[in-house]
């Protein structure tokens, strides 16, 4: 993408939820929701745009978990691992996964950008446990072999 | 069309009380998360088309004008019994059809509706009863719904609903005939104390901000649920966002705030966009914004979305990350009542306590504390999980008992199981064991018995699980939370995890029980934030009560429950092995010797225990020991 287009999603983004320094995170969150991810060319504009340091955005965007400066897969798979899917095993889906989309704890995301796999805290579903998502949509009472199975649904759509 | 008089709301609000009354039949589709999960989404939209093709009068939203023959088509919210989801509450009957399919739809419509009759296959049944009425499951009958009573009962979606069963009639009363003085007076002597899991007294945090002489003041809720195990608070801006929104008005109403925000956790959009929704509404008919039916109080209302990090649900973090900061906790005092958000005065309660306001202010605040015990009255919601036969979310009067929550409501342990101990107050909460269960369950007794009430998530535990690894996944959870500002936290926590770790890896030493309590006593002390400083409890706790899974662990290399895999064995029974061979060819490592016809042995050393002999031997001689 040309730095010109980039800079034309920022502005209309900026404009749309302000650019004070309280917005930052707002801006990012929607930033990420466009790209799929940071991409950390954008920072230098921004820091002009809203008047904060680069280093600032970028410790901002570094502390959070749910911003990548990575580009994410076209599917994002997040495997529950708070304590009630944990409790129910939740682990073993985790393992299926990776083990499907031959991805690990150090590689989240397949090189053809189109699965990424990463676990979360607790996604506030814990009847259902365990549960995953698929770019949020909840997919209750997960076995390892429903796992594989949504797996290849989901390769199937893309 | 903005009211602008008390009249006005009035008149409106009995207008949709009549068409709430009139509509007799009503079907309550459950749109929670964990409802929608399970497809409850394309089972009202299956209804809907079901009753247009069969012309029966349907309405999605509640009638201006009232017609008793309308079959009312509701987006409700969390019933709390997500297990048995989707649920579809049927009025006037108040029958609750449990796991209900797309192809349940046509029976429900032609035999429910048209004449009235009961589906018996989609009631609840257990052990040959069954439960027509939701208040007939025992899941429910021990329960007292109060934050939660319009949860699963009106549409989650409709401030039309809201007003209809008297929606914002307690911000009304606080606005035209309390004075802010009057409104404190009235939380404080409810004793209503902080549901977030510190249980501070609302009233004295209120009365703080309002003492504090500065133009500006903020009430902030946090809805940044972060505890794994709990969503009370998802369920409530989820099923019942006007009540929180109401609870905000009056507090800012009592501390003389023009401006409030919500903040919320990523993971909830759902949450997210029902109180976006919310906002809109009461923006739309002049309950939020400027001169606020006619009176000079102007009140505005903002969300933030949280952006995955569980120390902002710590106050000072919090605050932090609404001015679009690292979510990072800062040295205390000025406490947050005093500079909070932008230095401000700010008033931050979580969702349950806001919610609980409205009811308060309505009802007063003796009817409010002759529920539950003097010190810590009213309810509190629980996130029920684990392994017990129910799960979900339910409420309770304060001082209720763990037995009667985990065995009248919960219906006991799961597959057979024996309750060993339940883990409360999430990573920053302890475990309580069998000798807890008569414990009345409030936050004096709870400190006292050296938990916390937390934010409320009950994670029951049988004895197939370890009690070490557990711990081992609070600390892990909570060492990728630190924050990293103070050294306690970020390399106590640390320390303390590979300690459990190799515990659990059946590498422990003498002397580790000795010194993950000597860091956790120093983290407890000096680490900055709340977060830190109950970063141990859970290893605390379970050291006091199950000292003896750390023992084996650690010097008998054993895991009495069997779930730590690097310290299973798996061995060859002798008297079975009939030195087939089988089991030597299968395992992949090669492990395993002898010679045929004389029974094998697997050299411990080598063995990975992946279990592929097991599964090979025709003897059943190969055991898990």
């Amino acid at each position: 993408m040309s730095q010109a287009s980039l800079y034309a999603v920022v502005d209309s983004i900026l404009e749309e939820i302000g650019n004070r320094e309280r917005n930052l995170i707002a801006v990012l969150q929607s930033i990420q929701e466009h790209f799929r991810y940071l991409p950390k060319e954008i920072f230098p504009y921004l820091s002009k745009k809203i008047g904060i340091s680069e280093a600032k955005i970028y410790s901002v965007a570094t502390f959070y978990e749910n911003f990548s400066l990575e580009p994410k897969g076209k599917f994002v798979i997040k495997v529950c691992d708070g304590t009630a899917c944990h409790v129910r095993k939740s682990i073993p889906i985790l393992e299926r996964l990776r083990k499907d989309l031959t991805l690990s704890a150090s590689k989240s995301t397949t090189d053809d950008l189109n699965f990424t796999v990463e676990t979360v805290s607790c996604l506030g579903a814990c009847g259902l446990a365990p549960v995953i998502t698929v770019n949020d949509k909840v997919y209750p009472a997960m076995t390892p072999d429903k796992a594989t199975e949504l797996v290849n649904q989901l390769k199937g759509e893309l | 069309m903005p009211l602008t008089t008390r009249e006005e709301l009035r008149e409106l609000r009995g207008k949709y009380e009549q068409s709430l009354t009139a509509e007799k039949k009503k079907i309550l589709v459950c749109a929670g998360t964990g409802c929608i999960s399970s497809g409850s989404l394309e089972i009202y939209d299956r209804l809907i088309a079901l009753m247009k093709e069969q012309n029966i009068d349907c309405a999605v939203e509640l009638e201006e004008e009232p017609h008793e023959q309308t079959v009312g088509m509701k987006k409700s919210g969390c019933h709390g019994f997500c297990e048995m989801g989707p649920l579809l509450r049927v009025e006037p009957q108040g029958w609750l059809y449990t796991k209900v399919k797309l192809e349940d739809c046509e029976d429900i419509i032609e035999k429910t509706i048209a004449k009235g009759e009961h589906i018996e296959r989609l009631a609840y049944q257990k052990g040959g009863t069954v439960s027509k009425k939701q208040d007939e499951i025992p899941f429910y009958q021990k329960q007292t719904r109060l934050v939660l009573e319009h949860c699963g009962h009106i549409d989650a979606t409709s401030i039309k609903e809201y007003f209809g069963i008297g929606g914002y009639q307690a911000f009304e009363k606080a606005l035209f005939d309390m004075s802010a003085d009057d409104i404190i007076a009235e939380i404080s002597d409810s004793n209503l104390r902080g549901r977030g899991g510190g249980g501070f007294p609302a009233g004295r945090k209120w009365k703080q901000v309002k003492s504090q002489q500065t133009e500006e003041k903020y009430i902030v809720c946090n809805g940044d649920e972060g505890d794994p195990g709990a969503f009370m608070d998802r369920s409530i801006m989820e099923g019942d966002p006007h009540r929180l929104l109401e609870g905000m008005m009056i507090a800012a109403l009592a501390c003389g705030s023009k401006e409030g925000y919500i903040y919320v956790r990523a993971e909830y959009p759902m949450a997210v966009s029902r109180l976006k929704t919310a906002i809109a509404q009461a923006m739309e008919y002049g309950l939020l914004g400027d001169n606020i039916l006619g009176s000079n109080f102007s009140f505005h209302l903002h969300i933030n979305r949280g952006a995955g990090a569980f120390v902002c649900g710590e106050g000072s973090a919090l605050t932090a990350s609404i001015e679009g900061k690292r979510g990072m906790p800062r040295v205390k005092p000025p406490r947050t009542v005093e500079q909070g958000l932008f230095d401000k005065p700010t008033v931050l309660n979580n969702v349950e306590t806001f919610a609980n306001v409205p009811l308060i202010i309505t009802n007063g605040q003796k009817w409010y504390k002759s529920i539950g015990p003097e010190n810590s009255p009213g309810t509190k919601a629980f996130a029920l999980t684990g392994n017990i036969e129910n799960t979900g979310l339910i409420e309770v009067p304060m001082g209720t008992t763990l037995r009667e929550i985990i065995f009248d409501i919960g219906g006991g342990m799961r597959d057979g199981g024996e309750f060993k101990a339940v883990q409360i107050g999430g990573p920053s909460g302890g475990c309580l064991t069998q000798k807890h269960l008569d414990l009345p369950l409030d936050f004096d007794s709870l400190k006292k018995a050296g938990a916390m009430i937390g934010s409320g998530g009950l994670v029951v535990m049988d004895d197939k699980t370890c009690m070490v690894e557990v711990a081992r996944f609070f600390m892990s959870f909570t060492q990728n939370e630190s924050c990293g500002k103070c050294v306690p936290c970020r390399e106590g926590t640390k320390r303390m995890l590979e300690i459990l770790e190799r515990i659990v890896e059946g590498n422990g030493q003498d002397g580790d029980i000795e010194l993950l309590l000597e860091l956790a006593d120093t983290i407890s002390a000096t680490a900055l934030c709340g977060l830190g400083k109950t970063a141990a409890f859970p290893v605390v706790s379970t050291i006091e009560n199950f000292r003896d899974e750390y023992e084996a662990h650690i010097y008998a290399k054993r895991c009495p429950s069997g779930t730590c895999q690097k310290l299973k064995s798996i061995v060859i029974i002798a008297d079975q092995c009939k030195g087939c061979s089988k089991c030597s060819r299968a395992c992949p490592v090669s492990a395993i010797s002898g010679k045929i016809k004389e029974p094998f042995v697997i050299d411990q050393e080598k063995c990975i225990k992946c279990g592929a002999c097991i599964s090979t031997c025709p003897f059943h001689a190969i055991q898990e020991g």
